[in-house]
This record gives C-alpha cells, structure tokens and sequence, in this order.
C-alpha cells in the first residue's frame, strides 16, 4: 500500500468517469417471479432431456416419503417395540428390517436425485450457451458493432448458470414442497391436536419471512450489484492497463475503485446481517414448537392420550420441518433471478439474424472475380447514410484501389463486399452474383480480406496462419508468411511457427501482426483480395517486397486496396477517390494526376514535405475535405 | 502454511470480532448440547420415568422443581411440573443458541468482507503498478478471474473456515464426550458415522478440489475461446469461419462439460453414503438401544437422547468437508493472489526518488540496450531530442521503433545504457512525474467503453469542458463528434468498433496531447489517417510542439522528413541517421524509401530491386 495516495484533487467535484449505478440493475438482476413466456421456452430445452427428468422427479419423491417415514417407523419402535418381553424384541427386530429398507430406498433415491439433476442441469448449461454462442456467430454485425463484449460474455456465463441453478433447485422444490406437506400431513395423522398447535408456528415463521423478504432481497440485491460493479471496474482495468499507466491514471483509478469497493463491503455487511437475523428467529421459532410439544404432548402422554412415541417423532419432524420453508423461500430468489436471466438470454437468441441466406441461395463453387456496386446507398444509422450513390465496376484480376480522407467510406465499402450489412439502395455483385442471391458462406471462400484492424487468436502463429483452411499445407503457410516477408522474423524466434502468441499476439510488433494477419489471407487462397490498409504499419520497402512477391500471387485475382499512403496504390490499375461517402473521382493515377483534383492534392502532400506546401494548397486540401462524414 | 499464517494475521486486525466471535462460538456449542439433554428429559417426564441417567439435566431440573414447588406449594403433579420446567429450558436454549450462531456468523462474515476488502485493494493497486512486460505475458481473463475468484476463495475461507473450525472442534468434541460417558457402548455405535462421514467428505473434497481448479482451468480456456470469438467477430465473419469456430468452442466445452459431470458424480456419490452411513448407525442405535430398554437398561428418553444427539451432530460432521476445502481452496487461492501480491514490480520509485525537473526538456538515450527475451530488441541506441526539435524514426516492422517509445515512460527499463530528461536519469525520478511529462500516443489504439468525453479526458479527469473540445479540435475531431447525435456523450466502445481507424486514432491523440505533456512520442499515429488531415493536425500542434521535443514514428516520409534529426532503425540499431538532405545524400535505406514512396516513377521501382541488399 506503499503507493497509496488520494490525487491531489478533492472529490466534490467529480472526475470525468462514469461510477455506473444505473437505476435499471434492479430488472436486471431479478426479473418477475413468474414469466409464462421464459418457462416455456426453458421447458423446450429442457424436452429433449423429459425422460431423465422424470427419473429424477420420480427419486425425489421417493427420497422425500423415506425422509418422512423414517421419525414415523422410530415413532412405532417406541410405542410397539419398547415395552418388554421376547415379542417385542422379534417386533423391534423387524421395525429395524423395515428400517433399512426405507434406508435402501433413501440411498438410492438420493443418488439418483443428485446425479441425474445435476448432469441435466450441466447438459442444459452447455446447450443453452451454445444456442447462444451459435447464434452469435449469425447475427449482423450492426448488433455486434453495438454490443459490449463484456455484456454478452456475462450472459453467455452468469446467466446460463443461473438457469442452471434454476433448473436444479426447481426439481428440489419439488422435494421440498412435498417434504413439508408430507411433515404437516404426518403430524396431524400422528395427532391431529398436538399437531396442530406445533403447526402454529409456521403462520408466524411465514409472515416474518414476507416481511423479512423484500428487505432482505434488496440488501442482496444490492450486494450482487456492487459487487458486479467492483468486478467490471477491475476488468476494465487490467483491459485498459496501458493506457492506465500511460495517461498516469492510477491514482484515481485507485480511488475510484475504493469507493466502489467500500460499497461493496457496506453492502455485503448489510446483506449478511439480513441473512443472519433470520437464525435466532427461526431458532426461536423452534424452541416455541418444541416447548409445545413437550408440554402438550408430555401432559398428552400422562395423561395417556399418546404415547410416548408420538412425541418422539414430532421432536424429530420439528427439526427438519423449518428446512424445507427455508428452502422454499430461497428458491423464490433464485426462481426471480432466473426469469432476469432467461430474459436476457432469449433477447440474445432473438436477435433477428437480418442478413440470412435466401433458402435459394446459390453456392457457386468458382467465381470470376468481379465486383460491382450499383447505386449503393448505405448507412449504419437510419437516415445518416454513409454511402451515397456509389457506382465503380470492377474486372476480374483487376486491382482497384480507394482512397480518400479518414471517415470517408473505404472500410465500409469493403464490408459490402462481404456482405457484412445490407445495403439500403441499389445492388452489390461479386462475380455477377447479387450477394444476397449467393451463401455467405461462398462469399468467404472467394472474398479474403486482410481488416484495417489486425486482429489475431490465442494459438501458434501457424494456427493463426492457417485459421480456417484446414485443407492447406505446411508449405501453403510457409510460402505465404514468406510472400508477406514474416517469414524471416518468425524464424527468428525461438519455435519458429509454432511460437504461441500472446492475447491478441502481444508479443509481435503491430508491423509484424499486420504480416501474420495479411498471410492468413493469403493462404485463404480467395479470388477476391480485400486489403484494408493492409501495410499502413509497414515500411514501404518492405511494402514493396510484398508487392512483388504479390504480384505474382495476384494473377488471375481481383485486388481492392485502401491506404492512405498514396504510393502503396499508384500502380493500381484503377483508383476510386472516395469523399464523405460519394465518388469524386475514377481512373488511373496519371489521370487523375491529370485531373488536379482531390487525389492530386492529396498525392503532392504525401510527396512534398510540409513547408514546401504551398498555402493554398493546404486551404484548398483543407475545405475540400472539411464535409467528411456527416 | 504461509498462507494460512498471512490470512490469519490479516484478520488479527478484527480483534474484537474475533474475540465476540469466539465468545459466541463457546455459547453456542453450549446451548446446542443442552437440546438433546433437555429433550431426553422431557421423554422420561413425559414416560413418567424420572430420568435414570440423565444427571444434569435432571439436577438442573430437579432444583428447579424444588424452586417452584416451594413458591406453589405441593399438589402439583411433579411430571407434569418438570415438563413444564423442561420446556422453558429447551426455549431458553434454543432462543439461545439462535442467537450466538447469528453473533458466531455476522462476525465471521464481516471479518470475511474486510479481508476480502483489503486483498481486493491490494490487488487492484498492485495491478495497476506491475509493469508492461508482467502484463504482456498473462492473459486478461487470468488476472480478472484471480481478482474475482481467488479473492472470494480467501473470503470464503476466513468466513466459513476459521471461526467455525474451533466451533466445530468444541462442538463434535463435547458432543462425543458427553455421549461416550453417558454409554460407551450406544455411544459408540451412535458415532460411528463419524470417521466414515469425516472419511468421505475429506476425501470427496479434496478429489471435488482438484477437480475443481481442472474446472476453473478448462473454464478459463473456453472463456478465451468465446471471448476472442467476439472481439475478432469481423475475422470470423470475413473468413467465413463460423463451422471452425463453433468446433473450437464445442472442444472447449465438451471438455468442461465431461469435468462437470465428474464432478456431479463425486458429490452425488458422497452426498448418498454419507446419508445412509448416519442412518445406518441410527439403525444400530434403535436396534442395540431398543434391546436395552426392552431389557430395562435405558430409559425411552435416553435412547431419544441419543437420537437427538446424532442429528445435532451430523450437520457438522458433514462441515468437516467443507472445512476441509475450505482450507484447501483457501490456501490455493491465497497462494495465487499473494503471489501476485509479492511481486516486486521491476518499475518502481527507486526510495529517494525525486519528482522530475523539468529545465528544458531534453531527452537523451545513452547507449540503450533492451531485450523482450533473449534477443536483443535494441542494442546500443543513442540520440538526443531537445525542446523545440523533431525526431523522427522509420524501419521495417519489429526493427524496435515502438520499444524505444516505450522506454521514455519507463513502461520497461533498459538493460544496459540509460536514459536521461533534463541530465536527470529516469530511472532516478519519480514514475508519476515522469509519465505526467510523458505523452506516448500508442500504436495500438484502446478506448475505454466510455463516452467520448471520459476518452478523452482520460488522463485529466477534471480537465474542463473547453480543455476538451480544445484537444479535439486540435485532432481534427471536433467537427465530427460535434455532428454526432450524442455529441461528446457519445459512446465509443472497447475497442472503439463504431469509429473508423483514423478516428480512432485521432481520438487517441486528443486523449495525449491534452495533457500538454512536455515531451510528445507519436508512434505511429497517423497511419490509418489521409495525408491531409494529418497535415492539419501537425498545423493545430505546432503551438503546443514549439518549445517541446517531439519523437514521430511514422512508415510515411512525408510526416517526418521535416524532422530536424531522423533515425532509420533496422534490427534494433540506429543504421542511418542524420537530416532528410543528409539520408537522401547517403543513399542507403532511407534514400530507398524515398524513392519508392514519393518518386513517382517506375524506373526507381525497378532500380530499386537491384540497388538494396537487405
Ligand atoms: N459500425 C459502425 N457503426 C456506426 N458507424 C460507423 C461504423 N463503422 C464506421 N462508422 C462510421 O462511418 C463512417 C465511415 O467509416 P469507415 O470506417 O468506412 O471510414 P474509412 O474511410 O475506412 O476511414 P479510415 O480511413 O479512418 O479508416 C465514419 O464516420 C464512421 O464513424
Ligand atoms: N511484449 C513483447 N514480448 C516479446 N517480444 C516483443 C514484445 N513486443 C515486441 N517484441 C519484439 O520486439 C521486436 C521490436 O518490436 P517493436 O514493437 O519495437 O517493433 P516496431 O519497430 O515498433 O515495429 P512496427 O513498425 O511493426 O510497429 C520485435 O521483434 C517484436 O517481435
Ligand atoms: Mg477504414
Ligand atoms: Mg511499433
């Protein structure tokens, strides 16, 4: 704690940080008790699984009427068996014959209870993730684009155990329920009187938990939250822990993270204090039953109305029977909180897959590698398009390059491509097909791209090489990381390809990422080449290694190219110039050299040094792109 | 058993709630003794027996007969009057023992929480000093699970463990003394479910135990699975790679799942035998028990004596086991945090470290050497950037560019050389100081899952309004996030998804240069941005870079051939340096990148081949 230190500045005025205690974390964590809706789709997974269910239904039943027999057979030892003479011993001989065999039926039943819930439930686990997860892969990227990974992470792992937790203690409750009837029903048989006045207690025990209840869930709920609250601050933390300690934003961090950690504790305390109240009452509560039945059932006794083993076995019963009430209204938490949860899970499930194959849709095994856009208008927001109009053409083994100032479209023109959101207006082909007439899965075969962002997995850099194509060969991998020129430096390190890579491949340059990600594409082997600013971390020297050696990988392939450093795209066969979502400008380099427009403004400013701009210069290139994005 | 030993002295500090724990402990254990006593009492009262062997509760009740019937006179019936009595006693000890389990309970909770409190600031403290090159090597979803996890593992343990361990010690202690001097024979078959349920529960815990941490292991594998499935979704989706992903998460989760169902197994398994070894002891009591009284040798409230004492015993018999793990994970978990805990962080304040001077502002590199590993990633670097002046830096990827940017806020210390602000080495002033002097805009951009405002106000959380839009405007972002719907309340997100590159990248520029730092890296900050708006950016900070020394990273020439010294670095070394017009007039590989980036002509390209070596 030697570091710790209050930043100079005082809280009252507070830092630019969000402390979220949203008022809508009371939904999330417990949703209405009941919901007809979550319960059936959760009973649709849980079909396939009917059989082994009733199995366990079946088993707690049975394990719950051995649970209740057993007080009444020791209650029949002590009134049949207990007297004296040879009889009773043989009768005592028998009730403990019977005795084990309500044990046999116990063991058994409780064994199959346990293991067959608990591996249900673990099974539905699995499924419902992975119902998850597998829709995750379908949905359109204008949702992930919105959605917090963290969010969806904590529902693909907190929210599917809580209906795992549901689904196990539901089959208990079940238990339970017929437990504690199966108690009161054995206590009135026993003795209608003395029974009932035993029973008394639990109106009382009832009322104290309903009122005990909605505090209580509060505290609780509000030790989850806090709680969930310190883990996202923490993992935002050690997520962000560059920039933490690059910006020197540790100290307040640090205080930030204490107040929400002492809340936490405030929290906890108070929930724990809720929670224990309820031992002395229900304590109490037993003490009463007990006192009752020894008076009553003791005066009972003398006065031989019952007999003494009646009395015996309603000890026995009061001892178990304030669990299972204890239990139930546990199981009502958990029974809230998994209707939270199934909703959050099933909203994930229905998230409508927009982009879907037509049930026609063409799976063309060769394509000729020509892309065209024909009054593509697009956006990711209603009425803010993003595109407008776009219309260029490109041949197969053709390479078109895109350029234009930053916001101006290039990544999103290349996502249509992919068909990775639907346009608005017009049509986008990939080798004369519309690609909403083809799979998507066909576009991933022949449209590789290398994306502005590279991103690589957990895993050896063969593996990343190879990603998906589990059909190439060593020799595929090795000419394309040498074709990208990552072949060296990764022989360079100490096991070659089958170096693991850090989270995110920590451990190689952003040069050397941008290399890997670019040789993964390569080996795709695709017939349309996308390059997002696929060498803007890297040198042109070695950028223009890479071209060669891509010259020859190109032929026959169409290449569509984005980079701001107008060099890596002068030889292109064709550049299109984007600007605030609209063409400007088509043709080759020396055209639109020729042209004087955009492009050559911007191309004199990649070859001029700064002063040798002139300052009109600057001020035209200034205004002309000053309407990006809007 | 260090760890025990640390955990203990930790909660030394709750001295009082420990001591009240304990009190309530030795209570409680009292109380809950009483009830099987009392309640075998009340059997023989209620037979009209009066009690053969029960001594103390019948001393007890008997003086309280005595009592009463004193103050009532005679008359009453006395079994009827020892119920009575009896029964007050079983209210009094049951109220009691609710009571001190909930004093017992509430101070091991709290005591519990504060632990986990203070290990929790540890750690997030200490997280946030380790260096860059701890951070590197484990993966995020270890550190957060270890924060969340271990912590409650250790809390778990405090709670559950180490208040109620001396409990259950008194507890089952007493108890078996108390019913092996009542009958040694009944005694014994009442307890021999103890060894066999102490027996399971140990064993099954220990075998759930390393199950478990199998579990948490395979787990945290899946997590990495799922969670780089999402953050790498457009690579999924643009290799079409949906059927390859789905295999990798079903072998993660098979795998999970085949854990899972053992550890369903164990627990079933254990739970049932220990079910039915208390039963079946329960049976031998009713069967050797019954033939005693049959024969006269025990009264009916002895044998429900017996009876009452077993069920009180068996929920802590069956705790054993969940000490038992208690300690197990305790110690487990305990040891990963304090392992993190004790770990020195090779970057820190030297004990006489002073704040940072600032003079002028010159930045020096004497003959740096760095490596990741074992290969040197910088060898024998050396220059020197004053106030006022440019730096610039290009070579290929991996040449180390990046590594010397991060040298200058210490994110990793040189292994041989040093560097100097000022004529003060950095290794001599305090880290605080130095990074506040210190603007690195990284190569990889990270955003905070934040508005675009707390982004950019990120190192300066008090920094005003117009501060802000101020450090905007200057990266060319002000317009564009003043058109947004939201404004400056705009959400950006991880890592920033719904900016393009160059907005990214911008933002993270306004998020340094906000701080007006007194020494500024770009590494390589422009590269997804047009030559155009980087123009303009460059025009907006040559205010703020007049009288500050500037380090520019860049691939394009045009953004650093201003630079008043410029550096071509390859393989770690320093190979060229010197003024634009002095690389150009030697020829070597800056030249080379010349011609190709801005000569426009295909001859060069050509002469090019030919011309370089490496
Ligand atoms: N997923 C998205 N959701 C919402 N808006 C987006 C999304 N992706 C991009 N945009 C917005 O669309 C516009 C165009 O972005 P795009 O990524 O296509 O630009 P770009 O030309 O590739 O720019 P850069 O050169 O900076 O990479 C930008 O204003 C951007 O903020
Ligand atoms: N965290 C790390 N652990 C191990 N090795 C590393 C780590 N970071 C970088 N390296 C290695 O150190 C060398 C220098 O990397 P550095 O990031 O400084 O390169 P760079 O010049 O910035 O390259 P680029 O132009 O690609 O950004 C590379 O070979 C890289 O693989
Ligand atoms: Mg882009
Ligand atoms: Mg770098």
């Amino acid at each position: 704690m030697t570091n710790r230190r209050t930043h100079g500045r005082s809280h009252e005025i507070p830092p630019k940080a969000s402390i979220k205690l949203g008022p809508t974390l009371e939904e999330e964590v417990f949703g209405e008790a009941f919901n007809g809706q979550v319960v059936g789709r959760f009973i649709s997974y849980i079909s396939a699984y009917k059989k082994l269910l009733w199995v366990a239904i079946a088993a707690v039943l049975v394990f719950t009427i051995s649970s209740i027999a057993i007080p009444l057979i020791v209650r029949n030892v002590y009134d049949d068996a207990l007297k004296d003479g040879v009889e009773d011993k043989a009768k005592l001989g028998t009730m403990v014959i019977i005795f084990l065999v309500a044990i046999g039926f116990n063991f058994v039943a409780n064994y199959l209870q346990e293991l067959i819930v608990g591996r249900v439930a673990e099974r539905i686990l699995v499924d419902m993730r992975r119902a998850m997860y597998a829709h995750l892969q379908r949905v359109s990227l204008s949702f992930m684009d919105k959605t917090e990974i963290g969010k969806l992470m904590s529902r693909l792992q907190g929210d599917v155990a809580a209906l795992q937790e549901f689904l196990q203690t539901a089959v208990f409750a079940i238990g339970d329920f017929v437990l504690l009837i199966g108690i009161i029903g054995a206590m009135i048989w026993l003795d209608w009187r003395l029974g009932l006045m035993t029973l008394a207690v639990l109106p009382i025990l009832f009322i104290i938990r309903i009122i005990w209840l909605p505090y209580a869930r509060k505290s609780f709920l509000r030790a989850r939250v806090t709680s969930s609250i310190v883990s996202g601050s923490l993992a935002e933390n050690i997520n962000g822990i560059r920039a933490v300690q690059g910006l020197s934003r540790e100290y307040v961090n640090y205080d930030l993270f204490d107040i929400r950690a002492t809340d936490n504790l405030n929290a906890a305390n108070r929930a724990s204090k809720f929670g224990v109240m309820m031992l002395p009452i229900v304590d109490t509560l037993t003490g009463a039953a007990m006192a009752i039945i020894v008076i009553v059932g003791g005066f009972f006794v003398l006065g031989g109305t019952i007999e003494v083993g009646v009395m015996v076995a309603f000890v026995l019963f009061v001892q178990r029977f304030f669990d299972p009430i204890r239990a139930l209204t546990m199981h009502y938490n958990v029974l809230q909180r998994a209707m939270a949860s199934g909703e959050r899970i099933f909203e994930v499930i229905d998230v409508p897959v927009d982009i879907q194959d037509k049930p026609d849709a063409l799976d063309p095994e060769e394509i000729d590698g020509s892309i065209s856009f024909e009054n593509v208008t697009f956006g990711y927001m209603p009425n803010q398009p993003i595109l407008k109009n776009i219309n260029f053409e490109v041949k197969p083994g053709e390479t078109v390059a895109l350029v234009g100032p930053t916001g101006s479209g290039k990544t999103s023109t290349t996502a249509l491509v992919h068909r990775f959101y639907d346009i608005w207006e017009g049509s986008v082909k990939v080798g004369g097909h519309d690609v909403r007439d083809v799979t998507q899965d066909s576009l991933g075969r022949h449209v590789s791209m290398v994306l502005q962002e590279p991103f690589l997995f957990s895993g050896t850099i063969f593996e990343n090489i190879i990603y998906n194509k589990e059909d190439a060969t060593r020799e595929d991998v090795v000419a394309a990381a040498q074709a990208v020129g990552a072949h060296e430096f990764i022989m360079k390190l100490h096991d070659g390809y089958e170096t693991p890579l850090e989270q995110r491949g920590g451990n190689l340059s952003l040069g050397q990422r941008q290399l890997l990600s670019f040789a993964r594409a390569i080996v795709a082997d695709a017939k349309i080449l996308v390059l997002d600013e696929a060498t803007a971390s890297i040198d042109s020297y070695t950028e223009m290694l890479i071209q060669q050696a891509l010259a020859r990988l190109m032929e026959g392939r169409t290449g569509m190219v984005i980079a701001h450093r107008l060099a890596t795209i002068r030889g292109a066969d064709r550049i299109i110039v984007l600007q605030d979502g609209e063409i400007i400008e088509q043709g080759n380099h020396d055209v639109l050299m020729e042209l004087g427009g955009l492009y050559s403004r911007l191309y004199s400013m990649n070859y001029a040094s700064f002063d040798d701009i002139p300052d009109e210069l600057i001020v035209q290139a200034t205004q002309a792109d000053d309407g990006m994005a809007t | 058993m260090g760890v025990f030993m640390r955990i203990s002295r930790m909660s030394l500090k709750y001295r009082w709630r420990l001591i009240f724990g304990m009190i309530a402990i030795f209570m409680a254990s009292v109380f809950q003794l009483a009830l099987p006593i009392l309640i075998g009492s009340a059997v023989d009262a209620a037979s009209g027996l009066d009690g053969g062997n029960l001594k103390i509760a019948n001393e007890m009740v008997a003086s309280s007969i005595d009592a009463t019937t004193d103050r009532f006179g005679e008359g009453n019936n006395p079994a009827k009057t020892a119920l009575i009595i009896i029964a007050v006693f079983l209210f009094i000890a049951s109220v009691g023992r609710g009571l001190s389990a909930m004093i017992q309970n509430y101070m091991g909770e709290s005591i519990g929480q504060n632990i986990g409190y203070e290990l929790r600031m540890l750690y997030y403290e200490k997280l946030q000093r380790l260096s860059f090159s701890y951070h590197a090597g484990i993966h995020t979803g270890d550190l957060i699970t270890r924060g969340i996890v271990d912590v409650e593992g250790v809390r778990m343990f405090v709670q559950t463990a180490l208040l109620r361990t001396v409990f259950l010690v008194v507890l089952i202690g007493s108890g078996m003394y108390l019913m092996l001097s009542e009958d040694l024979v009944l005694g014994l078959i009442s307890l021999s479910f103890v060894p066999f349920v102490a027996w399971r529960a140990t064993a099954a815990r220990l075998k759930l135990r390393t199950n478990w941490y199998a579990l948490q292991e395979r787990l945290s594998g899946l997590t990495k699975v799922m969670d780089e499935n999402l953050g790498g979704i457009r690579v999924v989706r643009a290799f079409a790679s949906q059927d390859h992903e789905m295999k990798k998460f079903d072998e993660a989760s098979n795998k999970t799942l085949s854990l899972a169902n053992v550890q369903v197994g164990i627990r079933a398994k254990n739970i049932s035998l220990m079910g039915v070894a208390f039963m079946l002891s329960m049976a031998a009591v009713l069967w050797v028990g019954g033939l005693q009284v049959i024969d006269g040798e025990l009264s009916p409230g002895e044998l429900t004596q017996f009876l009452a004492f077993m069920s009180i015993l068996l929920q802590p018999v069956r705790q054993i086991g969940m000490m038992i793990n208690g300690y197990a994970r305790g110690s487990a978990t305990g040891g990963r945090l304090f392992a993190v805990l004790d770990i020195d962080p090779n970057i820190q304040d030297k004990p006489d470290a002073k704040p940072l001077e600032i003079t002028s502002g010159t930045l020096e590199f004497h003959n740096v050497s760095f490596s990741y590993e074992d290969e040197h990633a910088l060898n024998g670097v050396s220059f020197k950037a004053e106030p006022g002046h440019t730096i610039g830096m290009v070579g290929p990827p991996g040449s180390g560019k990046s590594t010397i940017a991060h040298l200058v806020p210490r994110f990793y210390d040189p292994i041989e050389g040093h560097i100097t602000i000022d004529g003060q080495d950095i290794r001599d002033v305090t880290l605080d100081s130095l990074r506040k002097a210190v603007g690195v805009v990284e190569q990889d951009t990270f955003l905070f899952t934040a508005s675009v405002e707390h982004n950019i106000a990120y190192g300066d959380p008090w920094a005003p309004d117009d501060r802000v839009e101020q450090a905007s405007k200057y990266a060319q972002l002000g317009d564009y996030i003043e058109r947004l719907p939201g404004g400056y309340n705009t959400m950006v997100g991880e890592r920033g998804v719904s900016l393009s590159g160059g907005q990214r990248q911008r933002l993270s520029i306004a998020r340094s240069i906000l701080l007006k730092p007194q020494l500024i890296v770009f590494d390589d900050s422009t590269a997804a941005i047009d030559a155009a708006t980087e123009q303009r950016i460059r025009a907006a900070l040559t205010n703020l870079t007049k009288d500050r020394a500037t380090i520019i990273i860049s691939h394009r020439l045009s953004s650093l051939m201003h630079a008043d010294e410029i550096l071509f670095i390859e393989a770690g070394k320093i190979v060229e340096r010197g003024t634009h017009e002095e690389l150009l007039a030697l020829g070597g590989h800056y030249n080379d990148l010349y011609e190709l980036q801005i000569r426009p002509s295909e001859q060069s390209r050509n002469s090019q081949n030919e011309g370089s070596d490496s």
